[in-house]
């Protein structure tokens, strides 16, 4: 049983529909933790102790967010900058969450085709996360293929919302059981429902 | 009573005049009382006037001062000053003193004389500097603090002269006094307890009344004003402020000690009081009387027959004296440092002699040290220093300080000034902000008139003074005009409103946070000039009503930004309202005010019945995603 964690960011959840389901989803998962960020710090003072201490009980740590100007929204941000503090998550005596895991979960209002060299956004959706990726890097931990929703604003008119809801389901599950294969993960760029890889149960 | 209010009203009127007219000339109140006395000492001659005791009677007036310096040391304070007051200051009186010495001794007189007069020359004129710096703005410089240290060295100092000059009678004059005044003796020996008494029953004494002094200071003073605050009297605190200095000094007359030496320790003893304030501004009226009253004695005194035939010899030595001091100081200021103008605004500012040097020289005549006649030119020669001091300061400004105006570019100013807060009521607004400043590190000065409120407070080592800040001598006396902000948190209405109305009319310079009680006070407020205006129930409800949307299941960020927009609507609004509101105009019959406060209700209502966005619009705007059709001009860009 690998101990997971879910960040949830979102600060117009009212205008959500995909990240809304996925968090609806996350949160009836038994047997994870779900931490929706703005609303246990709606003014920003984020208790860094107990954080620190949140994440050294698990063993991945999974950021559900959408893409915001091609990061993070803003107290997804803040958290990084305080939660990752100098002394224990990097730097000298900062080994604390090395050998953890850290993946994403990102939102993209944008198609798939625009996220690419000469699109309309120009670099592919990868290149937006490198900051996400070496934080990771330098705190040691393990950085993980993105699960990812491209034109999440159009997902709600084609009946995209509730497969990738089901499929972040089978994923939050699959990490829990040690069900998740990381190794055979890596070989893609970005995972979406059809592409995880979820071992067989049994 | 008729001699009594003619008297009266001559000193009255000689200083309502002429020290309004000295100032404005710039030069200063002392100037301008010694000016009033010269005036009107015909008038007095005719009259047959017994100018001298008078000015006895006026000697009190330095025994208060001498108690307000001593209020002004705080322990603490004079320790931070310790290397400028004893080192610049020590050097100083004793340089000066020591060649004043050798140059009458040169002159002829003998070596007690002269050692006298180097004492009294050496004092400068703490009344005329100080007033003249704080006028021109140069007390924060490098020159006016050490210009402050070194007249706090000598009006410090001048207490042991006052113990020592007896020792220095000459045998003589003594028994030429005593036979004048034998009868006054007579009488004043009936109030001293210690002439009949051996040297060490006397020691023993003198010891037991300075314990009494400070220990008295320091336990009895507190149940005695808190006592006599409890009769919530104004005047009744005068009175007991005035008896405080009187009875201390009566006790130093008894045991044969300086009454001045005793009102100062009394007032070193109280600077840490929380009636500090208080008391200062309740004497420091009497002392500017009574000092003032001195100097026109001293001016009415300046015997002009004397001068004249003298002229030249008066002249000569004024000049050659001013001379010799600044020599000293520019010296001193090389020693320590001072650079730039600061070494000669420092220089030129302190070379006069002083009022202590009045006293001083008035003391000497009384202790049979200094002849009467010599005393009488001494005096003129203290009196045209200082008549001569503004035409330094003049010098210096219109010669000096402009030529120096660029190296003091390169080498800023040390910065001293920290800026401390006044807060006025230390209830349950007042008491948070001044928590919140002294954990910052910012000096307060805290004013509450509830003398119970004081004693829980200092149980918890929190320091208040007593006093209500609405008086404006206990808020000068509080240093509201070197204070950067003033935090008014006291509970009436109308009172918070005068305040706010003086301050912003007499120091404009100080800021001003206010707290409001209700809508309509911090319209009040506004016309009276606060711009920092703070409901004092408004955040509490503010956080009520998110509390209440989070528990009715509100997502708590919305409910933060659900009232945020409620916070910022509504303070628009007042702002608007308030910059309409006219305190002469009741508001139903102010056009503007009642047509603004339609419109907002007209908005209210719009909201309310949902025509419109709730108050968050404003925060909302940037969380609202992109459109459809932006998704699609991505891609059709991307097919082109």
């Amino acid at each position: 049983m690998a101990r997971l964690i879910v960040y949830f960011a979102h600060p117009g959840h009212n205008y959500s529909h995909v990240n809304q389901s996925m968090a609806n989803v996350a949160k009836n998962v038994d047997g994870i933790t779900f931490i929706d960020l703005y609303a246990d710090y709606p003014r920003f003072d984020i208790n860094v102790d107990a954080e620190q201490e949140r994440l050294l009980k698990h063993d991945v740590v999974l950021l559900q967010f959408p893409l915001f100007w091609y990061s993070t929204p803003s107290i997804l941000k803040e958290w990084q900058d305080i939660v990752l503090e100098h002394g224990f998550a990097y730097g000298s005596g900062g080994e604390r969450l090395a050998g953890k895991t850290m993946m994403l979960a990102v939102t993209a209002a944008g198609p798939e085709d625009a996220y690419a060299r000469g699109g309309f956004q120009n670099y592919p959706l990868r290149e937006f996360l490198r900051p996400l990726e070496q934080t990771a890097r330098l705190c040691g931990m393990r950085f993980t293929t993105p699960y990812a929703l491209y034109s999440a604003l159009k997902a709600p008119l084609v009946g995209e919302v509730a497969p990738h809801a089901d499929g972040y389901r089978r994923l939050l599950e699959a990490i829990r059981d040690d069900r998740y294969d990381w190794v055979a993960a890596e070989r893609n760029d970005v995972l979406d429902y059809n592409t995880l890889t979820i071992k067989e149960e049994g | 009573m008729d001699g009594f209010l003619l008297l009266a009203f001559l000193f009255l009127v000689a200083g309502v005049v002429a020290v309004p007219i000295a100032s404005r000339l710039g030069l200063g109140s002392v100037l301008g009382y010694l000016i009033a006395g010269i005036v009107i000492s015909p008038i007095l001659g005719w009259l047959h006037v017994d100018v001298v005791s008078i000015q006895h009677f006026a000697e009190f007036g330095v025994v208060m001062m001498l108690f307000l310096v001593g209020l002004e040391l705080e322990p603490r304070m004079l320790w931070n000053m310790r290397n400028k007051l004893l080192g610049l200051g020590g050097l100083q009186v004793s340089v000066t003193a020591a060649l004043v010495m050798a140059v009458a001794m040169a002159l002829g007189q003998s070596w007690t004389i002269a050692l006298a007069i180097g004492l009294v020359f050496s004092l400068s004129s703490t009344a005329i500097v100080l007033q003249t710096l704080n006028e021109k703005g140069m007390m924060k410089s490098d020159g006016g603090q050490s210009s402050f240290s070194v007249l706090l060295f000598q009006d410090i100092a001048v207490i042991p002269m006052l113990a020592f000059v007896p020792l220095l009678a000459l045998p003589e004059l003594q028994e030429l006094a005593a036979a004048a005044h034998g009868a006054a003796d007579e009488g004043h020996a009936s109030l001293s307890l210690v002439d009949r008494l051996a040297g060490w029953q006397r020691a023993l004494l003198t010891v037991a009344a300075i314990a009494f002094v400070v220990v008295g200071g320091s336990v009895l003073t507190r149940p005695l004003f808190r006592f006599v605050a409890g009769a919530r009297l104004r005047e009744l605190f005068t009175a007991t402020a005035l008896l405080l200095v009187i009875a201390i000094a009566l006790l130093m007359v008894v045991v044969g000690l300086s009454p001045a030496l005793g009102t100062f320790l009394a007032g070193v003893v109280l600077a840490n009081s929380e009636y500090r304030h208080e008391l200062e501004s309740n004497i420091d009226p009497f002392k500017g009387l009574l000092l003032g009253v001195f100097f026109i004695t001293v001016g009415a005194a300046i015997q002009f027959d004397l001068l004249f035939s003298n002229l030249a010899e008066i002249i000569g030595l004024t000049i050659g004296l001013i001379a010799l001091k600044v020599a000293v100081l520019y010296g001193l200021s090389r020693i320590f440092k001072i650079g730039g103008a600061d070494r000669w605004l420092f220089s030129l500012g302190l070379a006069q002699a002083g009022e202590f040097g009045f006293v001083l020289l008035s003391f000497t005549v009384a202790s049979s040290v200094i002849p009467p006649a010599l005393a009488e030119r001494l005096m003129l020669v203290v009196a045209l220093s200082m008549l001569l001091t503004p035409a330094l300061f003049i010098f210096y400004e219109k010669w000096i300080a402009h030529r120096f105006v660029s190296a003091q570019d390169q080498e800023p100013d040390e910065i001293d000034e920290t800026g401390k807060v006044i807060i006025a009521g230390h209830g349950r607004f007042g008491g948070i902000v001044n928590r919140i400043l002294l954990a910052a590190g910012i000096p307060t000065v805290v004013l509450d008139y509830r003398s119970e409120q004081l004693d829980v407070l200092r149980a918890f080592g929190v320091k208040v003074f007593f006093g209500d800040a609405m008086r404006p001598d206990l808020l000068h006396a509080a240093g509201i005009g070197e204070a950067r902000m003033l935090v008014i948190a006291i509970d009436d209405k109308d009172s918070a409103t005068e305040l706010v109305h003086y301050v912003h009319q007499n120091y404009p310079d100080v800021y001003i946070v206010a707290r409001a009680l209700d809508r309509h006070h911090v319209y009040e407020l506004y016309s009276a000039g606060c711009r920092d205006i703070i409901r004092d129930t408004f955040d509490s409800s503010v956080r009520a009503g998110r509390s209440a949307l989070e528990a009715l299941g509100v997502h708590p960020y919305d409910a933060e930004r659900q009232v945020r927009g409620f916070v910022l609507n509504d303070q628009d609004q007042m702002l608007s309202l308030a910059s309409s509101y006219d305190p002469g105009i009741p508001a139903h019959e102010n056009e503007e005010y009642v047509r603004r406060t339609r419109e907002y209700l007209d908005r209210y209502a719009d909201v309310m019945r949902g025509n419109s966005a709730a108050f968050a619009t404003r925060l909302d705007r940037g969380w609202v995603p992109p459109t459809l059709d932006d998704v699609e001009a991505e891609t059709t860009k991307d097919t082109k």
